[in-house]
């Protein structure tokens, strides 16, 4: 039955040309090739569950009376955004855990992004080819920003209304057309009635439908300059190694979105997340203490709390102090990141085609640059808690503020030497980095001594194995067509291994 | 995705390759493949060599333990229906279904990485860059046809271009235009007007005796209680006297009291905390703090500008008025806000 139906569709599309490369594709096995799949999988888990959000989420700011189970809430007036979230908390089956569940993901999405731009620039994966995809990884980093900060707004509480106000600070700060990019985006001035029905629409359709053309445009150009690889044996420039989609990295990948999902589904249940009900309904007069944004937007946070009280002041003109930490900075990281190919290609002259990765050590000066530019941030990030340190501490707000301001300069300066220096001791290092193995040393019948080579890990027998092409073991499959009648599997497996 | 992987693999011409990329002999006559390339001689790789063998040093032992998980997600995926159906809490309905999910993927991975054929396999991969010939034939094409096509209808090319040019100009206005109003005169002027009595968000007009020393409230013109940009924070610095915070500004502190726009010059937050003893107002998103005493100047943080202050006065019957309206723009900066007192333009 189920052969007369992939002939039916084979003798229409030519499944099993184009198929069979696919089966065969080959994944190299390292671990950190995983982190940019927990972005992907976590995406999923986002598409899935804000689909379901959207069933009970009503985007307007209209007035209502709450009138739901939660005590603490009842009778006051509340827009339709908080009051449908609520609802959706407290009344619906599941719910909470679906509404929980999407704000760890869209944490988690975010995380991964930034852990796989990490992976991808300390071993160099950036370098041409895949400069182009490396553009698109930074695009889809600054639209999962975005579409986080979009989310995390829509249920009009007053933690997240009180960043929609520094938006608009930050929106019309921009020389020329600040204001205009404003007025437009809010339907006039703040507060405006537009934001939550206009934030709702690109949050759930336009940005989520460019981040999928990105994500396709991404992995698609990944099928087709196939993946980097570390050194290893067998690895070289024009192959790669590892193992086939089918069955392996189906069975692999398959279950470590599984996995994902399962990660996303404990903590949506166990560690709460944005309880709204405990902020309450944002007023633009009420602000509570200890207001941050989503880690994602810490470092933001962090750069308007030590950017000194600066403005520029021009004859009828202004640059207003958020302008620099909130857009110019920003904007020169993006870009430096867009940039950080050519730059590097530059820097080195080499403009030659790689698909073998290098490990940190092997390129000092990139790593130590990335290092102390990521330190930057860290600080950054650090910063946006200035006040929760400042009471946890009991130190004076002062004091921390100022202790971040020079932080962020001195960390960087500090971080680049080291990490450089620990790159530089690494290299001249032997057998760094390498699983130790037993020093076995074995004396002769005659006298004489010898090392012998011993297995990677203690007790292990299976020898390390060179890599075979799959296109070779042609016929051993379902489809059998040799006459052999064992052939019950893709593979036929010897049976003492069974 | 996959015929282009097909095409690349078997058509680039990748001497390096040797020996891994030919197609094998079941492969003969697939679609795409160019005639009399050079097909490395295979090394038929036997099913019996030892990549086909499984990861596990004991595949009994990695069988169960997937059986174990995926058993465990047979009764968590089971546990989270019953608990659905039965309207169970969130711990419940999270973990049952978290629990499943992990352990079907467990079971999954584990078989994945212990019983499937370990490997190392491999496939051959071109080089990116095409040769020169490729290019050269590429080019030719677009360029030959193009010439005939495109090059000798010029007028109909500058046409085209012309429509589309007026649908951009369309695109920007008016489609873009009408998201919202152009910036008017609300960036420079908020509802407090002479006379405007100061209200409280319930709504009751705020007499001179209705707040303590050290007292603050949250007051707006009548006409707009609770807007987001005429909000006011009220103090009463003192009992009695005028409270002077600069020259020019004598008489804006009747009665001890003075008022200031809550909305801060740094990013645009409710300048929410009041600090008696020291006399000064915090922002809580940033922690720029203004010194009451002398009009709100910053003393810390990053704001840059004092908050600006309302001119007060008592009306017969003891209600607080404003004088007038803010002297400069309240809030955040931007471009058009002029110099540093902010006149409009």
């Amino acid at each position: 039955m189920i052969e007369k139906l992939f002939g039916w569709v084979d003798d229409r599309v030519a499944l099993s040309r184009s198929g069979r490369h696919l089966l065969n594709k080959i994944f190299p096995d390292h671990w950190s090739f995983m982190i940019g799949e927990i972005a992907l999988y976590s995406f999923i888990v986002l598409l899935l569950t804000g689909v379901f959000l959207t069933l009970y989420f009503v985007p307007s700011g209209s007035d209502v009376v709450y009138h739901g189970v939660y005590a603490p809430l009842k009778g006051q007036t509340v827009s339709e955004a908080f009051n449908s979230t609520v609802n959706l908390s407290f009344q619906v089956r599941g719910g909470l855990l679906m509404r929980q569940m999407h704000h760890w993901a869209a944490n988690i999405f975010v995380g991964s992004i930034v852990v796989h731009m990490l992976r991808v620039f300390f071993t160099g994966a950036f370098r041409r080819p895949r400069e182009a995809n490396w553009m698109i990884g930074t695009t889809l980093l600054i639209l999962a920003i975005f579409n986080g900060f979009l989310g995390y707004s829509l249920p009009d509480d007053l933690i997240s209304g009180t960043g929609i106000r520094i938006a608009f600070s930050i929106t019309e700060s921009i020389p020329f057309v600040g204001t205009y990019l404003g007025f437009f985006l809010f339907g006039g001035q703040y507060p405006g009635t537009a934001i939550i029905p206009r934030f709702f629409i690109l949050h759930v359709l336009v940005l989520p439908l460019i981040i999928i053309g990105l994500l396709a445009g991404h992995l698609g150009m990944l099928i087709k300059h196939k993946h980097a690889q570390f050194r290893g044996r067998g690895a070289r420039d024009d192959n790669v190694v590892g193992s086939p989609l089918w069955p392996t990295y189906a069975a692999k990948a398959g279950g470590f979105f599984f996995l994902t999902t399962g990660v996303t589904a404990l903590l949506g249940a166990a560690v709460q997340i944005n309880p709204i009900w405990q902020y309450g309904q944002y007023y633009a007069y009420k602000v509570s203490y200890a207001v941050q944004p989503d880690w994602y937007m810490g470092w933001l946070d962090g750069a308007l709390r030590v950017m000194p009280s600066w403005e520029i002041h021009l004859p009828g003109h202004m640059v207003p102090n958020v302008f620099f930490p909130a857009v110019l900075l920003p904007g020169v990281t993006f870009n430096l990141i867009y940039a950080w190919p050519f730059i590097e290609a530059r820097l080195t002259g080499d403009r030659a085609e790689h698909h073998l990765l290098e490990r940190p050590r092997d390129q000092p000066l990139r790593t130590a640059i990335g290092a102390a530019v990521f330190a930057f941030y860290f600080v950054l990030f650090g910063a946006s808690a200035t006040d929760v340190l400042a009471n946890y501490l009991s130190l004076s707000l002062n004091f921390v503020l100022w202790s971040f301001r020079v932080l962020c300069i001195v960390v960087p300066l500090i971080v680049f030497p080291v990490a450089y220096k620990i790159c530089v001791e690494l290299q001249s290092t032997k057998g760094a980095g390498q699983r130790k193995r037993h020093n076995v040393i074995v004396r002769s019948a005659e006298g004489g001594y010898a090392t012998v080579s011993t297995p990677e890990y203690p007790g292990y027998i299976q020898p390390e194995l060179d890599p075979v092409p799959l296109d070779h073991v042609d016929l051993v499959s379902a489809m059998a067509a040799d006459g052999d009648e064992q052939a019950e599997g893709v593979y036929r497996i010897p049976r003492e291994y069974r | 995705m996959s015929d282009t992987t097909e095409g690349q693999v078997h058509g680039a011409p990748d001497p390096g390759a040797q020996g891994l990329g030919g197609p094998g002999p079941g492969e003969q006559g697939h679609g795409g493949e160019p005639a009399g390339a050079a097909v490395p001689v295979a090394t038929p790789v036997s099913i019996g060599s030892p990549q086909f063998a499984v990861a596990a040093r004991h595949p009994r032992r990695a069988e169960g333990v997937a059986a174990f998980a995926f058993l465990v997600a047979l009764c968590g995926f089971a546990g989270f229906g019953a608990a659905y159906w039965q309207d169970a809490n969130n711990y419940l309905l999270g973990i049952s279904l978290g629990v499943a999910f992990a352990a079907f993927g467990f079971g999954l991975v584990t078989w994945g990485k212990y019983l499937m054929p370990r490997g190392p396999f491999e496939e051959p991969r071109p080089q990116m860059a095409t040769t020169e010939r490729e290019r050269a034939e590429f080019v030719g094409d677009f360029a030959t046809r193009g010439k005939i096509a495109i090059e000798r209808r010029g007028a109909l090319g500058k046409l085209m271009g012309a429509a589309g040019a007026v649908l951009g100009v369309v695109t920007l206005f008016p489609l873009v235009r009408s998201l919202g109003p152009k910036p008017d005169s609300s960036m420079y002027h908020t509802k407090w007007r002479k006379g405007a009595r100061l209200t409280s968000i319930d709504n009751r007009p705020v007499k001179v005796d209705d707040i303590e020393v050290g007292g603050v409230i949250t007051v707006f013109p009548e006409n707009d209680v609770g807007g987001a940009l005429s909000q006011t924070v009220l103090i009463r610095v003192q009992a009695t006297g005028n409270v002077v915070t600069g020259p020019g500004k004598e008489t804006w502190g009747p009665d001890g009291y003075v008022a200031y726009s809550k909305v801060c010059t740094h990013a645009g937050c409710p300048v929410g905390l009041y600090q008696e003893l020291t006399q000064q107002l915090l922002c809580p998103c940033h922690q720029s703090l203004f010194d009451v005493e002398t009009g709100a100047t910053p003393v810390f943080g990053p704001a840059p500008r004092p908050l600006p202050q309302l001119p007060l006065y008592v009306d017969a019957k003891g209600y607080l008025r404003a004088q007038a309206g803010f002297d400069e723009p309240i809030g955040p900066g931007f471009w058009y806000r002029g110099g540093s007192n902010g006149s409009p333009q």
